[in-house]
């Protein structure tokens, strides 16, 4: 149960709800460290809320409760002892659309060294240079860092908000569809440097996009919601190659052909 | 064919039509605040002068200058803004970023609402009752600031809030999921994006203050006063004076009723160009 390699999370009956409503219930699954798991399945199927549950974000949505056990590296991450902020710096989060802060390139990537206490002039400067060459930015950017983030285009500003991400030096890096919202240069962009990063950290990114999810990832995980009286759920996972060739549902082999969803 | 002509052309004069009739009513907004102000300078521009502006007012208030009323215009409004900022700008960052919602929430916003119909003359009566005698801060610029304040706080606490809720619900995610907590987004991020908005609304709520007379009436201002040394000391302020001037002078004079309207005005729009200024290089700067 308790895996070795930092930033692999175990995940026993995790169930999410909302008020008086069940959004998800029954997960069980494991996410493997330095590698790319991708959650797939058609809109509503828990897959965002699912994410949520790995840095604890839908505390902040009001009125959640969040069943089952999520378990980094064998710790509890909704135990009282788990510490939010220190959870959050090893479980980095990318957003849909590019969200950077309006304030410059430079205090974007240090914003979360600086809520983590870092100072020295210094260590910023380095953890903004490696940042920024980790999401393959630094080139374009390097001789601007005090340029307003707002100046650069989606791409670039989705580059920085990974960045901007691994600037606390993350285990594990949550992707909600990062691509969604960008053009097919900025989404290779994004592919590649998921492809660089996973040999460091752990990648699990919600796609709705089924050739993206079977090109960069190592695993996929299928989820559904079939009925709105039902809470969403996990119907299987398995290596990409394997989910996308020979399923062992009927259901994921319906929606990955294209027959739902 | 023809059908669909007509429809065509139809549609064009409605276009026209309605082009027209919003461009009237803008013109008519124009031109009222133009002639206002035309006619304010008509009036009262020959009355300003170096020695109305800074001299005490002699013979009965008829001649000389309106400095004391200048001087407590400028104190009440100090004080109203020492007063109500804080806590208009507190209240709105709770109502915006902490309130659960729920039933507690929507008292306190339809209180708020129903603070912002309360005529002015009925913040006098409060503030008589209250400040002035039950707290017995006496007719003086303390009580006038206080009760000044009541009556601006609506006005600061739904632009406070209105300008936070302007701000991007990406932002406050992306600040939360690199660990900062509650306070520190809304510092480092929330509040620095939604700043010109709260400031923009601070100085109309506090330049609407400055302008009143009802709840100055019985709370702070005075017909015949010195300067004030302490902020308890009652005051000339100017809508007062002008007031006072225009209905009950003991002989008529225009001159010092126009040039105090002209005075109070031109201090007001000063500052809202101050403000708005202001604000447009705060959207425009790079970096806070």
């Amino acid at each position: 149960m308790v895996s070795i390699n930092p930033g692999s999370f175990e995940l026993e009956d995790v169930s999410v709800t909302y008020g008086t409503e069940t959004a998800l219930a029954g997960v069980s699954m494991s996410i493997d460290a330095q590698a790319v798991t991708a959650l797939i399945g058609p809109s509503g199927c828990g897959k965002s809320t699912l994410l949520r549950c790995l840095n604890r974000m839908n505390d902040e949505l009001g009125n959640v409760t969040v069943g089952g056990k999520v378990l980094l590296d064998g710790e509890n991450v909704n135990s009282r002892d788990m510490d939010p902020v220190e959870l959050r710096s090893r479980v980095g989060q990318v957003f849909q659309r590019p969200n950077p802060f309006p304030m410059s390139i430079y205090d974007n990537v240090t914003y979360g060294p600086r809520t983590l206490g870092i100072r020295a002039k210094a260590e910023l400067d380095a953890v903004v240079e490696e940042s920024l060459r980790r999401a393959a930015i630094w080139d374009e950017v390097k001789a601007h860092l005090k340029k307003h983030a707002f100046e650069l285009s989606g791409g670039q500003q989705q580059r920085l908000c990974v960045a901007r991400a691994l600037a606390t030096k993350p285990e594990v890096l949550l992707m909600d569809e990062p691509a969604s919202a960008l053009d097919p240069i900025s989404t290779q962009l994004i592919e590649d440097t998921i492809a660089e990063l996973k040999s460091e950290v752990t990648i699990v990114i919600v796609t709705h996009n089924m050739q993206q999810a079977a090109r960069i990832s190592d695993r996929t995980a299928f989820m559904l919601r079939e009925s709105m009286d039902r809470p969403a759920g996990l119907v299987e996972i398995g290596n990409t190659r394997q989910m996308f060739t020979t399923p062992h549902d009927k259901r994921t082999e319906a929606y990955i052909t294209g027959r739902f969803g | 064919m023809s059908a669909s002509k007509a429809r065509v052309r139809r549609a064009r004069l409605v276009e026209a039509l309605m082009k027209g009739v919003t461009g009237a009513a803008a013109a008519v907004v124009a031109a009222s605040a133009a002639g206002l102000l035309a006619y304010l300078l008509y009036r009262g521009g020959p009355s300003i002068s170096w020695e109305f502006l800074t001299g005490m007012p002699h013979t009965f208030m008829t001649e000389g200058g309106i400095w004391p009323a200048i001087v407590g215009t400028f104190w009440l409004t100090v004080g109203t803004a020492v007063f109500a900022l804080p806590v208009g700008i507190a209240a709105g960052i709770y109502l915006s970023e902490y309130a659960p919602r729920g039933r507690g929430t929507r008292l306190v916003r339809l209180s708020i609402a129903n603070m912002a119909g309360v005529p002015s003359i009925v913040y006098g009566l409060f503030g008589l009752a209250l400040f002035v005698i039950l707290f017995g801060f006496r007719v003086s610029i303390l009580s006038g600031a206080l009760t000044l304040a009541c009556l601006t706080l609506p006005v600061i606490i739904t632009s406070t809030e209105e300008a936070l809720r302007q701000v991007p619900q990406d932002l406050r995610q992306a600040a939360l999921a690199l660990g900062a907590t509650r306070w520190r987004t809304i510092r480092t991020v929330v509040l620095p994006a939604a700043a010109p908005g709260i400031v923009t609304g601070g100085i109309l709520g506090l330049s609407r203050a400055a302008g009143e007379t009802a709840p100055v009436l019985f709370t702070a201002a005075f017909f015949l006063a010195p300067l004030p040394h302490s902020p308890f000391d009652k005051v000339m302020v100017l809508p007062y004076h002008i007031y006072i001037m225009a209905t009950q002078p003991v002989k008529p004079a225009p001159h010092v009723v126009w040039g105090a309207a002209l005075v109070l005005v031109a201090g007001i729009t000063v500052v809202n160009i101050a403000a708005a200024t202001w604000r447009a290089r705060a959207r425009r700067k790079v970096t806070w």
